[in-house]
């Protein structure tokens, strides 16, 4: 489904990805871990098509398509999903109105009917559920004034409505308390599917006992360096990061 | 006296004042007339402002004395003509003003006369000249003020509208006042007076159209006058061509415990400068002020606002937004002034623009003067660019870049647009407010 190959990027002139490969089969959950400042959220960002980036070499073939060529809004119609680190707040535009256009965008980009209004209405109450999320949260300005949890479960929301092939969570759970990160876990398990593939972009592993990944990347200083099974997950929140700083710094 | 490259425009107007003057049999002595001729004296002294005058140093009305207009020209204008101008026709008491000039066959009143009176300048000078003698001129200043001076001179028709004490007019009055410029420049210069009795309710709309490509020059003054208690809805609504130039005094008189509510939305115009002057001389009054303004090309629009708190416990509240494109220009003027008498005064200033490119440019300037030492007042403004952040999260989301912008620039204006209390004005102005920014 997703094929980084060799994938750099800086800001400015400072180099943050240093060559990144991943391939993610469809169905697959692969975490991407790794100590802050490592590039995790930058590979999020590039691959979701924030222009403040430089691509400066390699590629990214997301369903055979060059990923690096589109738009972000064409990202998001073939399929792409990034859920926000910071979401951010959008005084004066409802949540519910930014939804039912950015749907009716992405279904005219596929050459789809728009939805109606109660076509539209019954999705949303249906993914509502999944999310534990409120109506009058969803009338609300777009996250303006939603606590940390309300904003992260609002991600998962428009996930669970945009239905993508492939979800980025961007360290979807800093900044939560215990039962907040268990609802918009049990969000994302609930749209897993043998077609939907996940990355989760985390710097500790407790989402992971939520999120079962299938692999488990390090990132460190802008390149994978450690790729394994689930339990690596487990090792670097036994041992911490030092270890794999230690055997890069020795090769 | 003054060597500005105005005398061309100056001496023709004072020409004309004499000459009409001359032809005015007798009538010259009536109290009406001391006070333009006193008008004209002051215009004469004060000419055209230049930008060495504060008040005018972003707004330089250089290339429109050097215009040459038709002043109440005559038009041909049909019903047909209108339709090409709006959208629907709004309910309510509605007054056409073509070129400066009724017109009785577009209008019509829907209010019965126990509720209000509405008549023309031009009738109320014959049929109640007490009533103009006590209120004309009387608020809106023309002795420092050249344009408001030029109207009261020249002002040969408007609107009087007289609501007696207790009586809330359901309907709203609006008045529209279209340029015909499909023949030549035109110019007008409406003359307003809106008086509001004791405990009585109106809302009015003032809304000015271009038809044609010629220039055009409207120069407007209003003056409301608020009695005890009373409220008032003002909204003025700017629809006008590249080609137009509007220079424009409200003037609002506030006594004890009355509201004054106003938005002031320009949706179009090449020259605007919007005074909107409002005197708090009671105490526990309300005024509300807000304003959108979404110049884009060339376009320059003005807007001045004074609220001078004269009185103990009022409250005033002023929100003015902006969206500038290409090469516009934007000017925000709030000058608060809080007399030593007004004490508890409470009073709010806040102005927020966006600038789309990097040739147009915003003055803001916020002037608090406050004479009280027990008052809050608080102003603010701001000027920034889209946010990059809020474009890229709608983006992400499958939104094309353009309908993200527009999405933005709307929601930002959303507030103000909000406070239109007509619906079916507003609507009209939705439509054209996305109209205008999905181009």
């Amino acid at each position: 489904m997703l094929t980084i190959s060799n994938l750099q990027a800086s800001i400015g002139s400072k180099e943050i990805l240093k060559g990144i490969n991943l391939e993610v089969k469809a169905g697959e959950v692969h975490a991407i871990m790794g100590p802050n400042g490592s590039g995790k959220s930058t590979l999020a960002s590039v691959l979701a098509g924030r222009e403040d980036y430089d691509v400066t070499d390699g590629s990214v073939l997301f369903e055979g398509k060059d990923l690096l060529d589109l738009a972000p809004e064409e990202r998001a119609a073939e399929g792409i999903f990034l859920a926000f680190q910071y979401p951010v707040e959008i005084p004066g535009v409802s949540t519910t109105n930014f939804l039912k256009t950015a749907m009716n965008e992405i279904r005219k980009y596929r050459g789809l009917e728009p939805l109606d209004a109660v076509q539209f209405l019954k999705l949303m109450k249906e993914k509502m559920k999944l999310v534990n999320i409120d109506q009058s949260l969803l009338s609300r300005s777009l996250n303006e004034g939603f606590s940390g949890g309300e904003k992260k479960r609002n991600e998962i929301f428009q996930m669970a409505m945009l239905e993508p092939k492939l979800a980025i969570l961007d360290e979807t759970d800093s900044g939560l308390d215990i039962d907040a990160l268990r609802i918009v876990a049990e969000g994302v398990n609930q749209l897993r599917s043998p077609e939907r593939s996940t990355i989760v972009v985390t710097h500790y592993q407790r989402l992971l006992d939520y999120i079962v990944p299938d692999y488990v990347h390090v990132l460190y200083k802008g390149r994978i360096v450690k790729s394994g099974p689930k339990e690596l997950a487990f090792e670097l929140e036994e041992k911490g990061y030092d270890w794999i700083k230690a055997e890069v710094e020795t090769v | 006296m003054n060597n500005q490259p105005n005398n061309d425009l100056k001496s023709k107007l004072l020409a004309d004042f004499r000459t009409s003057e001359e032809r005015m049999n007798g009538a010259s002595k009536s109290a009406l007339h001391q006070i333009r001729r006193e008008a004209l004296n002051q215009f004469d002294r004060l000419g055209f402002p230049t930008v060495k005058h504060e008040e005018w140093k972003y707004t330089n009305v250089n290339s429109l004395i050097k215009e040459v207009f038709e002043f109440n020209a005559s038009s041909d204008i049909t019903v047909d003509d209108l339709a090409q101008l709006e959208s629907s026709r709004l309910e309510g008491n509605v007054l056409y003003f073509v070129n400066g000039q009724y017109q009785p066959q577009l209008s019509k009143i829907v209010s019965p006369a126990s509720q209000l009176t509405i008549t023309t300048l031009a009738e109320a000078v014959k049929t109640t000249p007490d009533l103009l003698t006590q209120y004309f001129a009387k608020y809106a200043d023309y002795q420092d003020n050249a344009f408001t001076a030029l109207n009261t001179a020249f002002a040969q028709d408007g609107v009087v509208i007289n609501v007696p004490a207790n009586v809330a007019v359901e309907a709203p009055t609006i008045l529209r006042f279209i340029s015909d410029a499909r023949q030549l420049n035109v110019a007008s210069q409406p003359r307003n007076l809106f008086i509001v009795g004791e405990k009585a309710e109106i809302k009015i709309a003032e809304s000015f159209r271009t038809l044609g490509d010629q220039a055009s020059f409207t120069n407007v003054v209003t003056e409301i006058v608020v009695a005890e208690d009373a409220q008032v809805e003002y909204y003025k609504i700017q629809n006008e061509s590249d080609m137009a130039y509007h220079i424009g005094t409200t003037q609002v008189h506030q006594k004890d415990r009355s509201h004054f509510y106003s938005a002031t939305v320009t949706l179009d115009g090449g020259f605007i400068r919007n005074n909107l002057n409002i005197a708090l001389d009671g105490s526990e009054c309300e005024a509300h002020m807000y304003g959108l303004y979404f110049p884009n090309g060339r376009q320059h629009i003005d807007n001045h606002t004074l609220v001078d708190h004269r009185k103990p416990n009022s409250h005033s509240n002023e929100l003015y937004k902006g969206i500038l494109e290409d090469r516009s220009t934007g000017v925000f003027n709030g000058k608060i002034f809080v007399r030593q008498d007004a004490q508890k005064t409470n009073a709010y200033q806040s102005c927020k623009n966006v600038v789309l490119s990097n040739d147009a440019t915003m003055n803001t300037k916020p002037q608090l003067e406050i004479f009280a030492d027990d008052v809050k007042c608080s102003h603010g403004t701001t000027t920034g660019k889209l946010n990059e952040e809020a474009l890229f999260y709608l983006r992400s989301r499958g939104i094309p870049k353009e309908e993200a912008q527009s999405l933005l620039m709307y929601a930002f204006a959303e507030d103000v647009i909000q406070k239109i209390k007509i619906d079916a004005l507003r609507e009209q102005i939705e439509r054209r407010i996305q109209a205008k920014l999905a181009r």
